[in-house]
């Protein structure tokens, strides 16, 4: 019986280590009701009662032998066979997807919420205010009386003597400060108005970003940093500002507020025109006068202001030549950002 | 501001720095430079010749050839068709080699067949005009004999000879720096950079006889002290007049002004030099030998050196003799005392007065002058007279006349020279630098601030009004210390200052994010529109949108009112896109219109979003994306009302949306004639929301509702109604109909034969649920069969 057990195992995984084995059949020829192994343990009963479990034991390993062999096989025909199947199923996955429309941000609100998340996270709020404004937030308020020279340096919009559109969003700084005491810690984005025709560079409309910080002890290196950051933040790690002696009559000192290039990093090219500096901000520090117009002692608070023209930073940042396509909206423009 | 770098050698010498050097250090010490010319340089190889013979060409009868003495050891032959030459003058002669304006290069050619080794010059190939060289023939070559350049030698470069060689810097000079529109401030801001000597010396001259004194000529008169502090004038005579000498021409042309004769170059001369604007009157036609400087009277006629007539009011300041204005004070002298060839004696006037005076005055008659945009930014009271002494040098120097003996000096009300205290630690806080106190003193000295002993106080000098307190002096240190020696530093607020959106600010942007995510690309148009739009648009004449912010001085008629509706702005955009064949634009803008309140009061400036895109059969579309805002606000059963009053919509396809009975959007097909007023193909669609509104009525706290554990029935109907019955009506009666419904959904509408002219066929899909129990059979039969009788009462609407 031994034997015939030993014969069953060495037929039944010759025969199943044929490549063309049909391996249902063979399961069934040795492992099924009718199969050998199974008419082997059946005759077990004539055994011993010593022969018996050694015998039976032989028997499940021939089987567990056949089992295992019959399991691997199998498994690797299905897996065959799936391979095959997915081979068939294979796709040009060149062809186009389906078509879902995203819409993309327009650059000016991409770069104005860039700056802002900059700003947001040095701890600035930022705060609105109206576009037709009195011509007292515009200019009085910020040190510029009337038929003081400066106001013809932004030809300004008027609706009636005392209303005209913004010229800048200083206004809003003016605002803040009538309503709130330091610590003052805001920048205020939005449109402003000067009648400039349009051109390249130029529009009658265009967006700038001011910020203010007021409090005890604000100093003008607190300024220089705060830029330093922002322009870092803002054009890569490597960038480095200058500071300008400039005039504006709202800050004293005041300074034009340069980045070194981020397209050479400061060795001159033609994108700054070989100047390895290209201007973006204006900045000072808040001219005494502002702060006693707008109800904050000087004597014992100070702060600084910078201002900047969001058009400028979107045209630099994505390389744009010409401001007029900020304004034309075409979607091969705007599909771009 | 141009300034000479020749004319600056008289005052400082820098001449070792290189131009980008001066340039630079210039800007970073507070003189922005915008950039700078160096004049002459596209003039090369042009020699001073003397022609020692003339002969005929051989071959051209219009032609000679001349021999040509320029400094070699032989003469060259020059051959010219010019007819002004003759033996013995001196010429420009642009050798082989040589480079001309007008990019002309010169080369040895055979003309005729006779050798030509260069070619003479006219004043135009030199790059100059009549009015530099007056006196010059434009067509002919230039007779150096008659400029009178003393030992000019043939050989000798032309551009030397002709002083054509100069560097020009312009500077951007800010409006409280007056002082420096002129050589003599930008030639003290110069030293100052580059601690190098500023020399000047105080202008002097000889006078008439002593018998003979300004008295006998002139006197003067302030009859309004308040808009004019001082007065000052001198008197020349004998004078003769004619064109300026060479180098002074120069100067002024190389400033950007034009050389008209040795008076009136005088006054420019000073002008650009001392910065204090000056005048020169015809002393014969100051009628009376008087002066008064007063108020204009109320239509006063006034015709200016341009010939242009004015009609003056008194807020207007005159020069006046005893019968009519000569001068508008600060702005332009009349054509009725200006100087001409004849001028016998002359009347120099050097004054100042109030800015905003000039200003108005030559704003309202819109004539901004050199002087006037001088006087506008107030001037040195201190400066008049050594102005006025400056122009009396120069007619010695120039030879144009006698000085009169003595000067008129009206000066009511002497200058108070303003002080400051120095407090050297408030600003080295303040700035963020570390300097001494006599470090500070000494920039300010060189600045000519007189400081005190003590060094506790500074005098500002009187050409600086514009240093008034503490941060103008720390101003002054540190342009000069450097600005690039502030230390960064970050101390921020004594108490932190948290950096967060406000809600309005996170629903802005989540809005945003929202039509982004749907497909829709924003844009950006500008706020101010043509009044003409509003016809585009077919609003009614009457229309209360028409009623807008206008403005008083736009750039033109396109962009002259504050829009009070955002929808033309759309529809322009859309209009351009499929101009550019982009058809598929689907655009979106958030932006503000101005909605005007009281006279003299500010308008609302609310936020609008509007949508909009061109297709065939795009109501619904729009009305998806209408609802994708409305669920992204968390806005629960918007009411959408038929309207059929919008002018810019098509009457039937047109919806209102309103929300707990308040309108907040309008969307719809735009009306076929506003669709051709803006030349599309195509229809559009356009929604314009109150984005006030929409945040008014925003989900405001997110609340969990638990996840229903019953299972849901579903049933579905087909009904066969009138066309005139809204879906959404049907879908709300069927929604009353039970507490069971939890959801109503149209999935169909049919058309057709079968159903009948003037009905649909409509088809729900109706959900079932019950929160604390699973519904069986019973519950869904009942409620279908009562949803049917209602809707059979209500609507007469049966099952299909």
């Amino acid at each position: 019986m031994r034997e015939t057990l030993e014969r069953i195992k060495n037929e039944a995984l010759e025969a199943l280590a044929q490549s063309d084995a049909q391996i249902e059949d063979l399961r069934i020829k040795y492992l099924g009701k009718k199969g050998e192994l199974t008419a082997v343990l059946r005759g077990m009963g004539s055994l011993s009662a010593e022969e018996r479990p050694v015998i039976g034991q032989l028997a499940n390993e021939v089987r567990a032998a056949i089992e295992n062999k019959i399991t691997e096989l199998s498994q690797t025909a299905k897996q065959k066979a799936l391979d095959e199947k997915l081979k068939s199923e294979k796709i040009d996955v060149t062809v186009p997807g389906e078509k879902v429309k995203i819409g993309h941000v327009h650059p000016l609100d991409l770069a104005q919420k860039q700056l802002e998340d900059i700003f947001l996270g040095m701890g600035y709020t930022i705060v609105d205010g109206p576009e037709v404004e009195y011509d007292y937030y515009n200019f009085q308020a910020l040190n510029i009386p009337e038929d003081h020279p400066a106001r013809d340096t932004q030809d300004t919009f008027y609706i009636t003597d005392k209303i005209l559109l913004r010229s800048q969003t200083s206004p809003v700084q003016a605002r803040v400060m009538e309503k709130t005491q330091p610590p003052i810690k805001i920048i205020s984005p939005g449109r402003v108005y000067r009648s400039d025709a349009v051109d390249a560079t130029h529009s009658p409309l265009f967006h700038q970003l001011e910020g203010l910080v007021v409090d005890e002890g604000i100093t003008m290196g607190d300024l220089k940093g705060t830029l330093e950051l922002f322009a870092k933040r803002m054009f890569g790690d490597e960038t480095k500002i200058r500071f300008r002696p400039h005039h504006f009559p709202f800050t004293e000192p005041s300074a034009e507020v340069d980045v070194s290039c981020f397209m050479c990093g400061g060795e001159g090219c033609r994108f700054c025109k070989h100047e390895g500096w290209i201007e973006i901000l204006g900045a000072g520090m808040v001219h005494p006068n502002v702060l006693r117009n707008c109800g904050i002692d000087p004597e014992k608070y100070s702060g600084f202001a910078f201002g900047l023209g969001i058009e400028r930073i979107a045209l630099l940042k994505y390389h744009i030549d010409d401001m007029r396509l900020l304004y034309e909206n075409d979607i091969r423009f705007l599909n771009q950002f | 501001m141009k300034l000479s770098m020749k004319w600056l050698s008289d005052y400082t010498d820098v001449n070792d720095i290189s131009i980008k050097d001066y340039c630079d250090k210039m800007t970073m010490s507070g003189s922005k430079v915008e950039g700078y010319d160096e004049l002459g340089t596209d003039v090369t190889g042009v020699k001073c010749g003397k022609i020692l013979s003339i002969s005929r060409h051989p071959n051209a009868e219009k032609l000679v050839i001349c021999q040509v003495d320029v400094g070699k050891d032989a003469p060259v032959q020059i051959i010219t068709a010019a007819t002004n030459v003759f033996e013995g003058a001196l010429v420009p002669v642009a050798l082989d080699g040589a480079h001309l304006c007008g990019d002309i290069n010169i080369k040895t050619s055979k003309l005729r067949g006779e050798t030509s080794e260069g070619m003479f010059c006219s004043i135009s190939e030199l790059g100059l005009t009549l009015h530099d060289m007056p006196g010059d023939v434009e067509d002919g070559i230039l007779i150096l004999n008659d400029v009178n350049l003393g030992d000019t030698k043939p050989g000798d470069d032309i551009s030397e000879v002709l002083g054509l060689k100069d560097t020009v810097v312009e500077f951007e000079i800010t409006s409280n720096r007056p002082d420096c529109l002129s050589v003599i401030g930008l030639a003290r801001e110069t030293g100052v950079t580059f601690n190098r000597k500023f020399n000047y010396e105080k202008p002097s001259f000889r006078c008439s006889d002593s018998n003979d004194t300004i008295d006998n000529y002139l006197s003067v008169k302030i009859s309004n002290p308040d808009k004019c502090y001082r007065y000052s004038a001198r008197v020349v005579k004998n004078v003769k007049i004619k064109p300026s000498p060479l180098w002074l021409r120069m100067r002024l042309r190389a400033s950007g002004v034009r050389p008209i004769n040795n008076i009136v170059d005088i006054t420019n001369y000073v002008m650009l030099e001392f910065g204090q604007p000056m005048h020169a009157f015809d002393y014969k036609c100051l009628s009376g030998s008087s002066i008064d400087v007063r108020n204009a009277y109320d239509n006063e006629t006034f015709v200016s050196l341009d010939s242009i007539p004015h009609t003056l009011n008194s807020s207007m300041l005159v020069i006046s003799d005893n019968t009519k204005a000569v001068a508008l004070a600060g702005v332009m002298g009349g054509e009725n005392s200006e100087i001409t060839d004849n001028t016998q004696t002359v009347v120099f006037e050097s004054a100042t007065f109030h800015p905003g005076s000039v200003r108005k005055a030559a704003q309202k008659l819109g004539m901004r002058t050199e002087s006037s945009s001088r006087f506008e930014k107030g001037l040195d009271v201190e400066n008049t007279m050594p102005a006025l002494d400056r122009a009396c040098e120069l007619i010695e120097l120039l030879d144009a006349g006698e000085v009169v003996n003595g000067t008129i000096d009206i000066y009511p009300n002497k200058k108070k020279l303003f002080t400051l205290p120095l407090d050297s630690e408030k600003i080295n806080k303040f700035l963020g630098i570390d300097l001494t106190r006599e470090e500070m003193a000494n920039i300010l000295k060189s600045l000519e601030f007189e400081v005190s002993d003590d060094l506790r106080q500074i005098t500002v000098p009187s050409f600086r009004d514009d240093v008034r307190c503490m941060n103008d002096v720390a101003e002054e240190v540190l342009r000069i210390y450097g600005y690039d020696k502030i230390k960064s530093t970050l101390s921020s607020t004594a108490k932190p200052t948290v950096g967060v959106r406000t809600e309005r600010q996170y629903f802005d942007e989540s809005l945003v994010n929202t039509l982004i995510g749907i497909g829709i690309n924003q844009i950006e148009t500008f706020s101010f529109i043509s009044p003409s739009w509003y016809d585009k648009i077919r609003l009614d004449k009457d229309d209360n949108r028409r009623k807008c912010i206008t403005i008083k001085n736009p750039l033109g008629e396109d962009t002259s009112v504050m829009r009070t509706t955002t929808i033309p702005s759309m529809m322009k955009i859309l209009s351009d896109n499929c101009n550019m064949k982009n058809f598929d634009a689907q655009l979106f803008e958030l932006g503000r219109i101005y909605l005007p309140t009281k006279e003299n009061e500010l308008p609302e400036e609310p936020s609008r979003l509007s949508i909009g895109f061109t297709c065939k059969d795009g109501f619904y579309k729009m009305k998806g994306f209408v609802e994708a805002v409305l669920q992204s606000a968390g806005i629960e059963n918007p009411e959408f009302i038929s309207c059929d009053s919008e002018p810019s919509f098509h009457p039937g396809r047109c919806a209102e949306v309103h929300v707990s009975g308040k309108k907040i959007a309008l969307f719809g097909e735009i009306h076929p004639q506003v669709i051709e007023n803006y030349g599309l193909s195509l229809p559009a669609y356009v929604a314009e929301i109150d984005v006030d509104n929409l945040f008014e009525f925003r989900r405001k706290e997110i609340i969990y509702t638990p996840i229903p554990r019953h299972p849901a029935v579903e049933r579905d109907f087909s009904f066969v109604c009138d066309e005139n019955i809204e879906a959404g009506k049907i879908a709300s009666v069927i929604k009353n109909c039970s507490k069971l419904i939890e959801k109503v959904e149209l999935f169909d509408i049919y058309r057709g034969h079968q159903i009948g002219e003037g009905k649909k066929s409509m088809s729900y899909a109706v959900t079932l649920r019950s929160s604390d129990r699973t519904l069986n059979d019973n519950d869904a039969n009942e409620t279908v069969k009562n949803i049917l009788d209602v809707l059979s009462t209500k609507l007469g609407i049966k099952l299909r």
